[in-house]
Order: C-alpha cells, then structure tokens, then sequence
C-alpha cells in the first residue's frame, strides 16, 4: 500500500512539462524565438495584433475540434462545414433578399444540423468519426457548389465581427472578444461541469461512463452538434474577414488540417480522453505565427501547407510517446 | 452467524435460463444476507456468469423469481437493478484513468453547486465532493496519497479498489464483484481483500465471483457452490477444505448441504 506519488526533482519537472498548456507554451516561445531571429518585422506589436486576428477563424474551428477529440473522435469536414454555412449566409442576404440576421440564424442551423448528423451516424449506426465526418466533407463541398458557383460580397450587416474598438492604437475587434469568450465558456464548461468531465471520461473509457449509467449516445451528439454551432459561429468569423461568400473556401482554405494542428500542437490527445482548450487557442496562435514568419521570410504559401503537416505528425509522435511512457 | 432466522437481502428463486439448447440455468436458487461474503464458485460452464447477470439485471431469466427483502422484483436493465442499491464491479477496470479518484467516486453522479451556478450552469461542487471522496476511503482505510491524483498514477491494486469503493459507495443493498482481483498480483489483491472486509463491515452484503480458492477461503462467509446451472451446496469455509469444495464442484464428491 505504498504511495505512488512522483517526489524526486526529476519526476517534479517531468510532471511539469507534461502539464497541458506548459509544453506547447514553451513550443510557442521557440517558434517566435526563430522568427524574430529571421525577420526584424516579425517582433511587433502590429504584426502580433496581425497574427492573432488570423488565428481566430481557425481558433473557433479548433474549439469544436477540441471537444470531438477529446471524446476521441475526430473532424474531417469542419473547414467544408464553415464554408457551407458561410455561404448560405451570404447569399440568403444578398442574393436571395432574406434578413441579414435570419441568415445567419439558418447558417447556424445548417452546420448545428450537419454536427447532429454526425453524431447521430457515430452513435446509431456506431461508425468510426473519421469516415462519418471524410464522407460529410465531400458532401458538404457538394452541396455548397451546387447551391452556388458564385462569390458574392456580403451586407455589411453580416461582417459586424470585424469591427471593434481601438485600444491605444491597436484595433480589438468584436471577432477577437467573441473568440476570447468562447475559449473561456469552454474550458469553464470543460472544467467545471459534469457535462465537461464526461466529456473527458467519454475518451478516456467510453465502457465505465455507460456502466456509471450516462447515456453516451445522448452525450456524443450534444458534442458534436454544438461543435457544429461552433463552425456556424466560425463561419461569421470569415465572413467578417474576407467579406464575400466564396463556396471554395472550406476546401482551399486548408481550414481543417490547421484546426487538428491547432488541437494536437496544443497538447490534447488525439487518442481522447486527456488535452485542455487553453493549449488549444496556443496551438492555434502557433499555426498563424508559422504562417506569418514563414510569409514574411519570402517562402512560397505551399511550404506553409508542408511545414503545417510536418508540425501535426511531429505533434502527434510526442503524443503517442508521452503516452507510452505515462501508462504501464 | 446465524442466518436461518434473517431475510435475505436478495434471494433467487428456480431460476431458468436456457440459450438455445444451452441450459445454463436450471432452477438455480441462490441467498445473499446483510453484512456477509457469499463466494459464488463453480466451473467453467456451471452458470455462474449468467446468475450473477440475472442479480445484476443484465440478463432477464426465462423462469424464476429473484426477492429484494422478501418482495418479489423483475429487472428489465441493469439500471433498475442500481436503482434498488445493488452494485456491479468489473473484472476490468471500469475507471477513466485520467480523471482523478474523486471524479472516478462520483462519475455519473456528481454534485453539484447549490443555487443558479448548479441548476442553470451545471457547475460541480468540487470542494464537496473532495471532502466526502477523503472521508470515504480514510472510512475505508484505502490508503491512497490523495484523491485529487488521476487514476492512472495508481497502481492496479489501488486503481480496482476505486472501482470496488465506487460501487460499494453507491449500493444500498449489495455489490456484485465478478472477479475483482483476477488482474492483479499477491501484494495487490491482499488490497482489494482487505478493501471488501471493510465493505462488508459496513453491512452491505456481498456477492463475490472467484476462480480463486484461496481468496474464496480467506474472505467468504458462505461458499455457494454452482454445478450444471443450479446451486448444489452452501458450505461454510471453516466445515470444508478447499479440496472439499472443488471435488463438491467438479462432481467428484457430493454432500446435501446449504448452509
């Protein structure tokens, strides 16, 4: 009956760098470290304020992803999903004459929708999350280009998330402080609710949370449908950024291997079960600060795509690593 | 202990259980008192997993009557089983191991905050749940470093005796253990042992499935012995030797006895 608490220094520092949110942190620092050394326009307020405000649309994906994986599922089609909620959106209200706002209601209600589908085919039918959510991708890609081919620009009622208000001189946008609350609703809700815990207990060992009676079917399709509210609230993000509604952007946007990048350099396990949304909103702020460095470098877009894949199965080794090491 | 003059808290009575042309129930009859062990022993094939699924309300028999106190009772799942205070442990661990031990007490079942912040936001009460999680297994003299530790820092022992704390923490009546301590070592299996005295101390009557005999020997009240789908003797352990009991089993020596 001896303990089994970890107390040389050693193990102390071990258990501290295996604390969600340090090792990416510490992942962050380095990034910036090397870009500052590369580029002398990388280390500003300007360009930091510029790199947050790209992480955002990204960001808000990475919260639903966060909350799938955690459950250990996963995403495929939440790019696409956005997208095809954006596009609605735009061309109900400039297009089709609807209210700006009642378009945005049916956008959120199309990508909440898509995530109750999800849900419902991995609980029902029991299939695995990554060939409900491959599947739902090329439909909804399908869907969105037979709706419309066009891109339209969108009322300026619908872009109100990029406006804001300045702070010194830096603008904060209405976008930012959205993505600021919901980051901090979630790991509330993750935290401090049993919905939150079951969450976590769903990916660690779905067999004991039904054996302690929780419906886990009903528990999985509120996760996925509220990651879909969350791509509906992505989808205004964009909207508020590039202004137009573009049915090609959920594909060519790269959206959704950055929103798993985002997830998985921020420590959660994309085996479920273990991770936090704060690392989260760092992996995602690491994914836009490669972006920008490398931008600023002068390396062609396409390497961004590479050095973006390189980053999540670099992260997913540390993962699969910690893993052996923490459990035996 | 006498038992001939108290009611059993959970009694089966000519349970039938045919699958096919399986009969692995054949009018089994089966009695469990507050406050004691009942090994229930048999070989493989003797109807032990499904009698113990039929208590458990995870198997609906085809005939036969299970009593709670007395009071005929049908369960349809192993919810309503629950619902009347008896509990099942696993063989394997049923835990989340990266939650902590007070999670893993309270999963399915947690408190939460009085007030707006419980009924509306869902917000647990975590300082509450800590304390009765501490008091509950000093109450049981699990000795562990602390309950705010994830479960998978525990050792095997120590992780299967918070599925057996969880459960006994949650049964009113009587907690089934199919196996408890089959994955585990000498050392840690004399945890779990002492972890059941102390459950059974606390006057909850205890089903305990073992192919273990020496475990069975040490820890059980009564043994129940299951041969060919229905119970063929009740032995106390201190009446009969371990050998006795498995020839009584494997049909090698038969006695009428039901203690």
């Amino acid at each position: 009956m001896e303990t089994a608490l970890p107390t040389s220094p050693l193990m102390r520092i071990r258990q501290f760098l295996l604390r969600p949110t340090i090792g990416p942190l510490i992942a962050l620092l380095i990034a910036c470290a090397f870009f500052a050394t590369q580029t002398p326009r990388f280390l500003t307020i300007n360009n930091f304020s510029f790199i947050f405000q790209q992480s955002i649309v990204v960001s808000v994906l990475a919260i639903g992803q966060t909350l799938i994986i955690l459950t250990g599922g996963i995403d495929l089609a939440n790019g696409a999903v956005m997208s095809l909620g954006a596009v609605f959106m735009v061309h109900l209200a400039s297009r089709d004459g609807f209210n700006p706002f009642i378009a945005i209601g049916i956008g959120f209600a199309i990508t909440s929708g898509i995530g109750f589908i999800n849900g419902l085919l991995v609980t029902r039918l029991r299939l695995p999350p990554f060939i409900v959510t491959l599947g739902m991708l090329g439909i909804v890609y399908a869907l969105s280009l037979i709706y419309t081919s066009e891109t339209i620009p969108a009322k300026d009622a619908q872009t109100f998330l990029g406006n804001g208000f300045k702070v010194g001189d830096t603008l904060i946008t209405y976008g930012t402080v959205a993505m600021v609350l919901l980051f901090l609703a979630t790991w509330f809700m993750l935290r401090e609710t049993s919905f939150g815990r079951h969450i976590y207990a769903i990916g660690n060992n779905m067999e004991a949370v039904r054996l302690a009676g929780i419906s886990t079917d009903r528990l999985l399709v509120a996760v996925y449908t509220l990651a879909g509210l969350l791509y509906g609230i992505a989808a205004l993000l964009l909207i508020a950024r590039t202004e137009v509604g573009d049915p090609q952007t959920g594909v060519a946007g790269n959206f959704n291997l950055e929103s798993i990048t985002a997830v998985v350099l921020g420590g959660t396990s994309l085996f479920g079960g273990r991770g936090n949304v704060l690392g989260t909103l760092i992996g995602a702020i690491i994914v836009s600060v490669f972006r920008n460095g490398l931008l600023l470098m002068g390396i062609p877009s396409i390497y961004q795509l590479l050095i973006t894949g390189i980053l999540v199965i670099m992260a997913v080794s540390v993962d699969q690593l910690s893993q052996r090491g923490g459990r035996q | 202990m006498s038992t001939e003059n108290r009611i059993p808290v959970l009694k089966a009575q000519g349970l039938v259980k045919h699958y096919g042309h399986i009969i692995a129930l054949d009018e089994a009859d089966l009695e469990v008192y507050p406050g004691e062990v009942l090994a229930v022993i048999g070989d493989n094939g003797a109807g032990k997993s499904t009698l113990i699924k039929v208590l458990s309300g995870a198997v609906i028999p085809d005939r036969g009557q299970v009593f709670l106190n007395d009071q005929p009772i049908h369960f349809t799942s192993p919810i309503d089983a629950r619902r009347v205070g008896i509990e099942t442990v696993y063989q394997n661990l049923a835990v989340a191991p990266a939650l902590t031990i007070v999670e893993n007490l309270f999963l399915g079942r947690e408190l939460r905050r009085a007030g707006v912040l419980g009924s509306v936001f869902g917000m647990l009460d975590k300082k509450k749940m800590y304390a009765h999680a501490q008091e509950y297994m000093s109450d049981l003299k699990f000795r562990i470093p602390s309950v705010s530790q994830t479960v998978e820092t525990l050792s095997g022992g120590q992780a299967q005796g918070v599925a057996v704390a969880r459960s006994a923490a949650f049964a009113s009546k009587v907690v089934i253990m199919d196996e408890p301590m089959a994955a585990l070592g000498v050392k840690e299996s004399g945890m779990v042992i002492d972890l059941i005295r102390k459950i059974r101390e606390r006057g909850l009557a205890i089903i305990l499935i073992s192919h273990n005999m020496p475990h069975v020997w040490e820890l059980a009240d009564r043994i129940h012995i299951q041969r060919l789908g229905k119970r063929i003797a009740v032995v106390k352990p201190h009446e009969y030797s371990m050998s006795d009991g498995v020839a009584i089993m494997t049909g090698a020596k038969q006695i009428d006895a039901v203690a």
